[in-house]
């Protein structure tokens, strides 16, 4: 495989775990707009204990992953007081706290970064990212799993059926945090370089499109998103000056206007991101549309009858 | 508790807002197997009593008690495990949930502790049989794997009545379950929370449907600016000059007594 292919496969098994880590949170209704942060904590925690001691990358990563979920659960308390507006300036002023820690923190490289050694193949992620979705179905499917959609849509009543509203948010920002940490060190590992300057807000950002791009009532939304996000850039790349060439030989390039270059790739990304959100505001895949793509099941087609 | 001990018993409670007081010194006792109404023109405070009881608000003073247990200051979260369940005026199901999960949501207080919450809840699980079941005994031809937000109103209002059954409780406390029902729809609703009464359910409801009122409850509670002015039986309701008065006016009142 080439090192080009190898890479795309690394980046789009850690954006699809990433998009786990912020899709749980997300589904219980809370979003979380300092994804780059808690990413951050996972790839400096396992690649400072592997540069400074040269532990193997299994014991680095389950480091990263309990650091960040350890974190996640604390600052889980006090930040889940706020609602609304004020969670999601809340997580991302936490994003922004780590970045200013780690670029003044001399063992953590500061503004020059860390070399990590312990370098992991494509196929270790790709098999973590398996492992990841596999978990997040599952707990989607659990009596946790109902409750986080349930205190998604109404807090009040979920708290009057029972639920500890409180201990279920707690427990899905932990848990996202601790996704988020592993799909850092796998990061760390898989690239061999952090820098802080490559955790930045715009991650956050993009992370949090993925999942509300994809959508937040299923498990299949964050794969959905991640995956077609990770991959179009990647396709416009080598489409686009394709399609230059093409309008090169044809016309000439005469016209005020020149044909796209790869330039604009962002460009159709930006356009085709509003056009979802105008078009599916609940995201591309949806609670009824995967409970009609399994209306061919014989169990469902005996109760429609 | 004895047998004689009333299922609910509320002792001078009180709640007001930033001044403005909203429900004085209300008692009433409603007795186990009991079909209690609770009636009254509108912003009585008949919803402010449900959520008093459901633990909603608290109390600025009185006493609320529930099975032989002063529940007033018991966290809102745990008193459906007490056996307190209620539905709302506005239907308020979870709409991005299918019936059936909304129901399973019922199940809460019944699931027992953190273990649970690891159990999956897909095919054959226990309490999706058992949401299933219930649905079905309640005459729900409707598709439990349906999501909330598309049924009709109709089922969803029956669908939350349901929700609240599930967690087996002793008191059941519905808000208007009447509401935007036609004929025919109440005629079933009537007989469904009759067949909930039969099984020993003890029930309690808000209810401007006075057809309703009379035809399943024995006994009703009026309330007028937050005071309770009639506790007795529902027939003698509409005779009792000063739920009259409340209704209709001190004119329409007094000319029915002259009458």
């Amino acid at each position: 495989m080439s090192g080009y292919w190898a890479g795309i496969l690394s980046i789009l098994a850690i954006n699809i775990i990433f998009a786990y880590g912020i899709f749980i949170p997300v589904a219980s209704g809370q979003l979380n707009l300092g994804g780059a942060g808690f990413q951050a904590v996972g790839a400096y925690s396992a690649g400072w204990l592997s540069a400074s001691f040269g532990l193997p990358v299994s014991v680095t990563i389950a480091f990263g992953v309990i650091v960040t979920g350890v974190i996640g659960v604390l600052i889980a308390f006090p930040i889940l007081r706020t609602k609304g507006v004020y969670l999601v300036l809340a997580t991302f002023a936490f994003a922004e706290v780590i970045a200013g820690a780690i670029l003044s923190s001399e063992p953590l490289g500061g503004a020059m970064g860390i070399s990590v050694p312990g370098y992991i193949d494509w196929y270790v992620s790709v098999i973590f990212a398996g492992l990841v979705t596999v978990f997040v179905f599952y707990l989607m499917a659990t009596r946790f799993g109902l409750t986080i959609r349930a205190i998604h849509d109404d807090e009040d009543v979920s708290d009057l059926m029972g639920v500890s509203v409180r201990n279920v948010k707690v427990a899905a920002f932990g848990i996202g945090a601790a996704l988020t940490g592993l799909s850092g060190g796998l990061y760390a590992h898989s690239f061999s370089y952090i820098e802080i300057q490559g955790f930045n807000a715009l991650v956050s950002i993009y992370v949090l499109l993925y999942v509300l791009l994809g959508g937040t009532q299923t498990a299949w939304g964050p794969l959905v998103g991640a995956t077609f996000f990770t991959l179009l850039p990647e396709a416009l790349r080598s489409v686009l000056p394709a399609t230059k060439n093409f309008l090169v030989t044809l016309f000439g390039e005469t016209g005020i206007v020149a044909p796209p270059d790869e330039s604009w790739r962002f460009v159709i990304l930006g356009a085709l991101t509003v056009l979802m959100m105008v078009f599916r505001p609940e995201g591309l895949v949806t609670r009824t549309m995967v409970e009609r793509l399994q209306f061919w099941r014989p169990a469902n087609r005996g109760v429609t009858q | 508790m004895s047998a004689q001990s009333p299922l609910l018993s509320l002792k001078d409670v009180s709640k007001g807002f930033f001044g403005l007081q909203v429900i004085t010194d209300v008692s009433f006792d409603i007795a186990a197997g009991a079909r209690m109404a609770l009636i009254g023109p509108n912003g009585a405070g008949k919803t402010t009593i449900f959520n008093l009881i459901s633990g909603v608000y608290t109390p600025d003073k009185g006493q609320i008690n529930f099975a032989g247990q002063e529940i007033s200051l018991v966290p809102s979260r745990k008193r459906i495990g007490l056996g307190l369940a209620r539905s709302f005026q506005n239907i308020r199901l979870m709409p991005h949930l299918s019936v059936v999960e909304n129901i399973m949501l019922g199940q809460q207080s019944q699931a027992g502790g953190l273990l649970s919450m690891a159990t999956p809840l897909m095919g054959r699980s226990r309490w999706r049989r058992e949401a299933e079941d219930l649905l079905a005994r309640m005459n729900l031809e409707t598709y439990p794997g349906e999501v909330v937000a598309t049924l009709p109103y109709g089922i969803r209002k029956k669908i939350e009545v349901v929700r609240a059954l599930a967690s087996n409780p002793k008191l059941l406390m519905l808000d208007e379950p009447a509401a935007g029902l036609n004929p025919n729809e109440t005629a079933s609703l009537r007989d469904f929370l009759m067949g909930i009464s039969e099984a020993g359910t003890t029930i309690l409801i808000v209810e401007h449907d006075m057809g309703l009122v009379r035809s399943l409850c024995d006994q009703a509670i009026v309330l007028n600016f937050g005071r309770k002015i009639y506790d007795g039986l529902t027939r003698d309701v509409q005779e009792d000059p000063l739920v009259l008065e409340a209704y209709l006016g001190s004119r329409h009142a007094q000319e029915n007594a002259h009458a």
